[in-house]
């Protein structure tokens, strides 16, 4: 069998009955086990996914099934499924059962997908290389030694070495997208409150978001249109009506794009990536796209404000892990205070333990105002900063990631060093707005680079046009 | 920012999360060099700039006060590491 790049390839092929679904599950264990050294999967749902793959074979024959069937997707692993386990990749949680499913994952079984794993990912998805897991780092399939970019980085390896169709991912600052950009898929993170978060392992809030990594466009509109829109369980949920984006991916007039003048100038942007995207650029200008450079003088402020408000809603979300109702429990602490400390020590890892603290901090009597309020207001600048670029444009394009995937190890001696390598992703997530990360070839060394474009709030139906437009140049 | 080992105890008290001795030590440096990276923020002047807390437009979203069953208590107590039929259970609170 070949790499299967979209649904509507898989579909075409079981209607003409050249492929069953439970075959196509198969061809993926397959891949998986060929794959293992990647450490891509936390677990294989071999026996639910097979049962599901049957049931929807027959709905298919029966030609009552959803529009997901022939999908075999994964999950990243901080995303609940009824009588699974769920770990967010933390000791914390080895072995937790979820008692219920996560909205995205009940819309994903409406819809007849199989749904094939959980996925590795930086612990409580903390992280932007994929190495904070407790369950070991995660191998880029390009090359071994690298990383695949974090924190959805099974997601990412997931799809690139054809282990399932499509992965869900979580992106807080650049989890979808990164990764996305690292294994040269694509990566969408949608505006906020487009997806219920409903049964996702909280990290901050005010940013998480589901999205999709995807060999094509197509196959990213699809599971949108599938997973947004209201949730009685999450009322930060829009309740604004869900278009139908996979039928509207051909629709494409010339659009007004603002190129962050400061992104593409940026001391930390590797040269290859730089001109990678300054030949989109003129490709994009031949299409009759107008592409002006605009000036975004708030850029050296980005990760300061995300890490600031990102760890402060970290500390306070994951005060709920305290070795009584769930999780870790340390076996020897005296009294309740101690049992706590102990069990939360012995659970979490180096990272987590360090954001928590930070946003402790930041969030304590006396530092409140000057940190956690402030970069509030800084992240309203952000955000009105960008509102007026959209009055002028359609969209705006920026790199994704300053380096091409990095070696396993590189990055960990300095959280500082880390830190920075998500400059040019949160910045969306500090805005809300939609961005999506697309694949723009290989350097020399044969590594994926990727573009980034972002759109203004709710317009993932012309993102995603564009996106289809663009790859197709 | 300049982060002493008191007020690294401090926060980890707050944290609920117990420190050894020799984390304090990498802590400290650490932690102020973070801080003092996010105290950049103070270059902007954010004087009467309303802080931004939530991200969407959406009032309050109004739903009936029903009760659900939808997790029983068996299956809410099966993950606790400790736990009777009915509860879960953590160590003795009151001392004779």
């Amino acid at each position: 069998m070949k790499k299967y790049s979209s649904l509507k390839g898989i579909q075409a092929l079981i209607s003409q009955k050249q492929l069953t679904l439970p075959d196509l599950l198969a061809y993926y264990f397959k891949q998986i086990k060929e794959n293992e050294h990647l450490n891509a999967f936390n677990e294989v749902f071999f026996y639910s996914a097979e049962v599901q793959a049957k049931a929807v074979q027959q709905k298919i024959e029966e030609g009552n099934a959803g529009k997901l069937a022939g999908m075999v997707i994964g999950i990243k692993d901080n995303i609940c499924y009824k009588d699974h386990i769920v770990t967010a990749s933390s000791k914390m949680l080895d072995g937790f059962v979820s008692p219920y499913s996560a909205t995205v994952v009940q819309r994903l079984l409406q819809e007849d997908a199989v749904i094939i794993g959980r996925l590795n990912c930086d612990e409580f998805a903390m992280g932007g290389s994929n190495e904070t897991s407790y369950f070991g780092t995660v191998k880029n399939a390009v090359n071994p030694d690298l990383v695949p970019g974090g924190s959805s980085g099974g997601s990412a390896v997931a799809v690139q070495a054809d282990m399932c169709l499509a992965a869900l991912g979580t992106d807080t600052g650049g989890s979808v997208r990164q990764p996305a950009a690292f294994c040269g898929q694509i990566g969408l993170k949608p505006t906020y409150g487009r997806i219920s978060r409903y049964g996702v392992i909280a990290y901050a809030s005010s940013f998480d978001q589901v999205g999709p990594i995807t060999s094509s466009v197509e196959d990213a509109a699809l599971l949108l249109e599938v997973l947004a829109g209201a949730d009685e369980n999450d009322s930060t949920v829009s309740p604004l009506d869900v278009p139908a984006y996979s039928a509207n991916l051909n629709q494409l007039e010339p659009k007004r794009i603002a190129v962050l003048k400061e992104t593409m100038e940026s001391e930390a942007l590797d040269p290859e990536i730089k001109s990678a995207i300054l030949e989109s650029i003129e490709s994009l200008k031949a299409q009759g796209h107008v592409i002006d450079y605009v000036s975004f003088d708030l850029l050296d402020y980005l990760v300061p404000a995300y890490y600031i408000l990102t760890t402060a809603e970290a500390s306070s979300n994951l005060s709920r892990y305290d070795g009584v109702h769930y999780g870790h429990r340390n076996a020897e602490a005296k009294s309740l205070t101690e049992l706590y400390k102990l069990s939360r020590a012995e659970g979490f890892g180096e990272e987590v333990k360090r954001r928590i603290l930070l946003g402790t901090f930041v969030l304590s009597a006396g530092y409140y105002d000057a940190y956690y309020q402030k970069a509030q207001q800084v992240r309203r600048l952000i955000r009105e900063k960008l509102d007026v670029l959209f009055q002028d444009y359609d969209l705006i394009l920026l790199p994704v990631a300053p380096t091409p995937p990095f070696k396993i190890g590189d990055n960990m001696q300095d959280p500082l060093v880390m830190y920075m390598a998500d400059i040019f992703t949160v910045l969306p997530s500090l805005s809300g707005n939609p961005a999506i990360a697309l694949p723009i070839g290989n350097n020399k060394a044969n590594l994926p680079l990727s573009i980034q474009f972002i759109a203004k709030h709710f317009e993932e139906a012309q993102l995603l046009a564009f996106s289809q437009a663009f790859l197709s140049l | 920012m300049n982060l002493d080992s008191k007020t690294i105890y401090k926060i980890a008290d707050l944290a609920r999360i117990h420190i050894e001795e020799e984390d304090v030590e990498q802590l400290i440096p650490e932690m102020n060099k973070i801080l003092s990276f996010m105290e950049k923020l103070n270059e902007l002047d954010t004087t009467n700039v309303e802080p931004l807390v939530y991200m969407n437009d959406a009032t309050n979203v109004w739903r009936e006060d029903e009760i659900k069953q939808e997790i029983s208590t068996t299956d809410g107590l099966k993950n606790a590491a400790k736990h009777n039929e009915r509860f879960f259970m953590v160590p003795k609170i009151i001392e004779k």
